[in-house]
C-alpha cells in the first residue's frame, strides 16, 4: 500500500462535482419552480432562486390537485395509491417467491425442473410484450381499477425465485438433518431457520422491488381508467397534458418532487441493502 | 443442483409452488399464447369476423413504412441512450474508484435518480427543456436556434434521449464501480508501474471489466427498448410525426388506441422473440465467461 497521500488529484472531484451538479440540475428546476406561482412561470422568466409560493403550492398540490387549469386527483390520493401498489408489489413478489424456491431446493417432487423452468421463462416475457393479451385477461376477471388488477399481474418473479433458490442452495445439508432429528417439519424448519438467514437478503430485494412497484408506468395506465385510482407517476403525466405555457407547472412540479421523495428516500436511507440487493438481484 | 438432504412431504412442495404457478399461468402464459395466437389472425374492423391468415400481418408489417420507421427510431435512440449512460457512468465510476476522500458520499449524490419513475425524469426534463417556459429551451430560442421539440423531431429524439439517459446513468455507475473493486489492487499497480493512467486503463481495466460492460450493455438495451415508454409518453407522445415513436410506444397505439390486435399482436411478438434473444445472448454469454 502506497502512504497516504496529502493532497487528492483534483481531477476526479472536478468530474464527479460537475457530474453531482448535472444530476441535481432537473431537481433544483423542479424545486424552484414549485415555489413560483404558475402566472410567473408562464412568462418564461422565472426566477432562479426560490419563490415565496411554496407552501400553499404543495398544500394545493396535496389537498385538491387543482389549479385553474389543472385538475387532477389530489396527490395525497395519488401517493396513498402508489404506496399501496408499491408496498403490495414488493412484498407479494417476495413471499411468493420466496416459497416457491423453498420448493424447488428443499424438496424432490415429480416435475420439479419444469415447474422450475417455467418460472425462469417469465423472465422473457415482461410485462410490456403481452400488455394488450393480459389486459385483456384482467378485463375479463374484471379487475380494472382495482388493487387486485393492478399489482397480481406484476407478481410473479423468476429474478426472485432464482435469487432465493442461490441462497438456499448456500445452506449446509447438515443443518437440515440437524433441523431433522430435532423433529423439525418442513414448515417449522421454513420459519425457524430459512427466513432468517434470508433476512438480508428480503432487505435488499425490498429496496429494488419498492421502486418497481413504485415507478411502473404502461401497466397502472392501462388498469385504472378511474381518475381516484390512479398512481402518482401517472397522474403527473395527466397533469402535463398538452404541456403549452399555460399548464399550471408549479402544480405539476410540486407533484414531481412529492413523487420522487418516497422511492428516493427508501433508496438513500436503505443504500447498503439497495446496492447489494442491485447487484445480486441482477446476477 | 440437487442437496443431498431434503424433505418429503409429497403435497407441500406443490402448495408452495401454487401461487407462483398460478399467477405466471393466468398472467404470463395466457397472455403470451393469445398475443401468438392474435398474430395469426386478421380481424375486421368491427371485430365481426375474424380468420386465419398466417403470416399475414408479420408480412404486413414488415412491409410497412411506419414500422420500418420505429424499428429506425428504436435502434438510434437505444444505441444513444446505451452508449451515453454507459460511457458517462464509467467515466464517473473510474474517477470515484480512486482513493479519494469523499467517495461514499459522491456515490451517494450519483446513485440517487435510479429511483425516480422514468415518466417523472421526463417532466423534469420537459420543464427545462419547455421552448416557452423552460430555462435551457428559452436560451436556446434566445441564441437563434429554434428549438421546439413539438415541431422538430431531431430535437425531440435528442429530449427524450437525454431523459431516458440521465436516469440510467446512476444504475450503470453502481455496476461499473463493483467491477472495477473488484479488480486486484496488485494487478493495477503491477501495470501502472509500465504504463500511464490512459494506457493502464486501456489494456487492462477495460478487458477486464468487459463482462460487465456486456451485462449492461443487454441490460440498458432492454430498458431503452421497453422501460422508456414512460419518457416518451409523458413528454412527445411519439411525435412529432412519429419521430419518437419506439416500437414498444407503437405496440401501444396500435393495440389500444388503433385497437388493431392483429397487427398489435404481431408487434408484441416479434418483441418477445427479442427479449428471448438478448437473455439467451447474455445467459450463454455468462456461462462462458468470455473475459479472459
Amino acid at each position: 500500500m502506497a502512504a497516504p497521500r496529502r493532497r487528492d488529484p483534483w481531477i476526479p472531484h472536478l468530474v464527479l462535482c460537475l457530474g453531482v451538479v448535472v444530476f441535481a440540475f432537473p431537481i433544483y428546476f423542479a424545486l424552484i419552480g414549485s415555489t413560483h406561482d404558475a402566472a410567473s412561470i408562464a412568462t418564461g422568466r422565472m426566477s432562479l432562486l426560490p419563490g415565496p409560493h411554496g407552501a400553499e403550492t404543495y398544500w394545493q398540490a396535496l389537498t385538491s390537485g387543482m389549479g385553474s387549469r389543472v385538475t387532477g386527483t389530489p396527490v395525497r390520493t395519488l401517493l396513498v395509491n402508489s404506496l399501496i401498489m408499491a408496498l403490495t408489489v414488493a412484498v407479494g413478489k417476495i413471499a411468493i417467491s420466496i416459497v416457491s424456491a423453498y420448493a424447488v431446493a428443499f424438496f424432490s417432487f415429480p416435475g420439479r425442473m419444469f415447474f422450475f423452468w417455467m418460472i425462469f421463462v417469465t423472465l422473457m416475457l415482461p410485462v410490456e410484450v403481452r400488455i394488450i393479451p393480459t389486459y385483456k385477461v384482467v378485463t375479463d376477471l374484471g379487475m380494472i381499477n382495482t388493487f387486485a388488477g393492478l399489482t397480481i399481474p406484476l407478481i410473479a418473479s423468476a429474478t426472485a425465485t432464482l435469487l432465493f433458490r442461490q441462497v438456499f442452495l448456500t445452506i449446509p445439508d447438515e443443518l437440515v438433518e440437524a433441523a431433522k432429528i430435532d423433529g423439525a417439519g418442513a414448515m417449522r424448519f421454513f420459519w425457524s431457520v430459512v427466513l432468517p438467514l434470508s433476512r438480508t437478503n428480503i432487505a435488499a430485494l425490498f429496496v429494488i422491488l419498492f421502486i418497481y412497484g413504485w415507478n411502473q408506468y404502461l401497466w397502472p395506465l392501462l388498469i385504472t381508467t378511474d381518475r381516484s385510482m390512479e398512481t402518482i407517476v401517472i397522474g403527473i403525466v395527466k397533469m402535463i397534458g398538452t404541456s403549452d405555457a399555460q399548464t399550471d407547472w408549479n402544480l405539476i412540479m410540486a407533484t414531481a418532487v412529492l413523487a420522487m421523495i418516497p422511492p428516493v428516500a427508501v433508496v438513500v436511507f436503505m443504500q447498503h441493502w439497495f446496492v447489494k440487493g442491485l447487484v445480486e438481484a441482477e446476477k | 443442483m440437487r442437496r443431498r438432504v431434503i424433505f418429503s412431504n409429497t403435497l407441500l412442495p406443490y402448495v408452495l409452488l401454487a401461487p407462483q404457478l398460478l399467477v405466471t399461468l393466468v398472467f404470463f402464459y395466457w397472455p403470451a399464447l393469445q398475443a401468438i395466437y392474435q398474430s395469426v389472425l386478421l380481424q375486421d374492423p368491427f371485430g365481426l369476423r375474424t380468420r386465419f391468415v398466417w403470416f399475414e400481418n408479420f408480412q404486413l408489417l414488415f412491409a410497412d413504412p411506419l414500422y420500418l420507421g420505429s424499428a429506425r427510431v428504436t435502434a438510434v435512440f437505444s444505441v444513444a441512450v446505451a452508449s451515453l449512460s454507459m460511457g458517462i457512468a464509467l467515466l464517473f465510476a473510474v474517477m470515484a474508484d480512486r482513493k479519494i476522500r469523499g467517495a461514499r458520499i459522491y456515490r451517494t449524490l450519483l446513485m440517487w435518480p435510479y429511483a425516480v419513475a422514468p415518466a417523472v425524469a421526463a417532466s423534469l426534463w420537459l420543464f427545462i427543456f419547455h421552448p416557452d417556459i423552460g430555462f435551457l429551451g428559452r436560451l436556446l430560442n434566445q441564441a437563434g436556434l429554434a428549438w421546439d421539440y413539438k415541431l422538430n423531431g431531431t430535437q425531440a429524439l435528442l429530449l427524450v434521449i437525454l431523459a431516458a439517459s440521465w436516469k440510467q446513468v446512476s444504475y450503470n455507475f453502481l455496476f461499473f464501480l463493483a467491477g472495477l473493486q473488484a479488480i486486484p489492487r496488485s494487478v493495477i499497480e503491477a501495470a501502472s508501474m509500465d504504463a500511464g493512467p490512459g494506457r493502464t486503463f486501456r489494456s487492462i481495466v477495460f478487458p477486464l471489466l468487459s463482462p460487465t460492460t456486456f451485462f449492461l450493455l443487454v441490460v440498458n438495451l432492454v430498458y431503452a427498448f421497453f422501460d422508456t415508454f414512460g419518457v416518451i409518453h409523458a413528454t412527445t407522445g411519439g411525435g412529432p410525426a412519429k419521430a419518437t415513436e419506439t416500437l414498444i410506444y407503437k405496440v401501444y397505439v396500435d393495440g389500444v388506441m388503433n385497437l388493431d390486435l392483429g397487427g398489435s399482436s404481431a408487434q408484441s411478438v416479434i418483441l418477445m422473440a427479442i427479449v428471448i434473444a438478448l437473455t439467451a445472448v447474455q445467459f450463454r454469454f455468462i456461462e462462458r465467461k468470455v473475459h479472459y
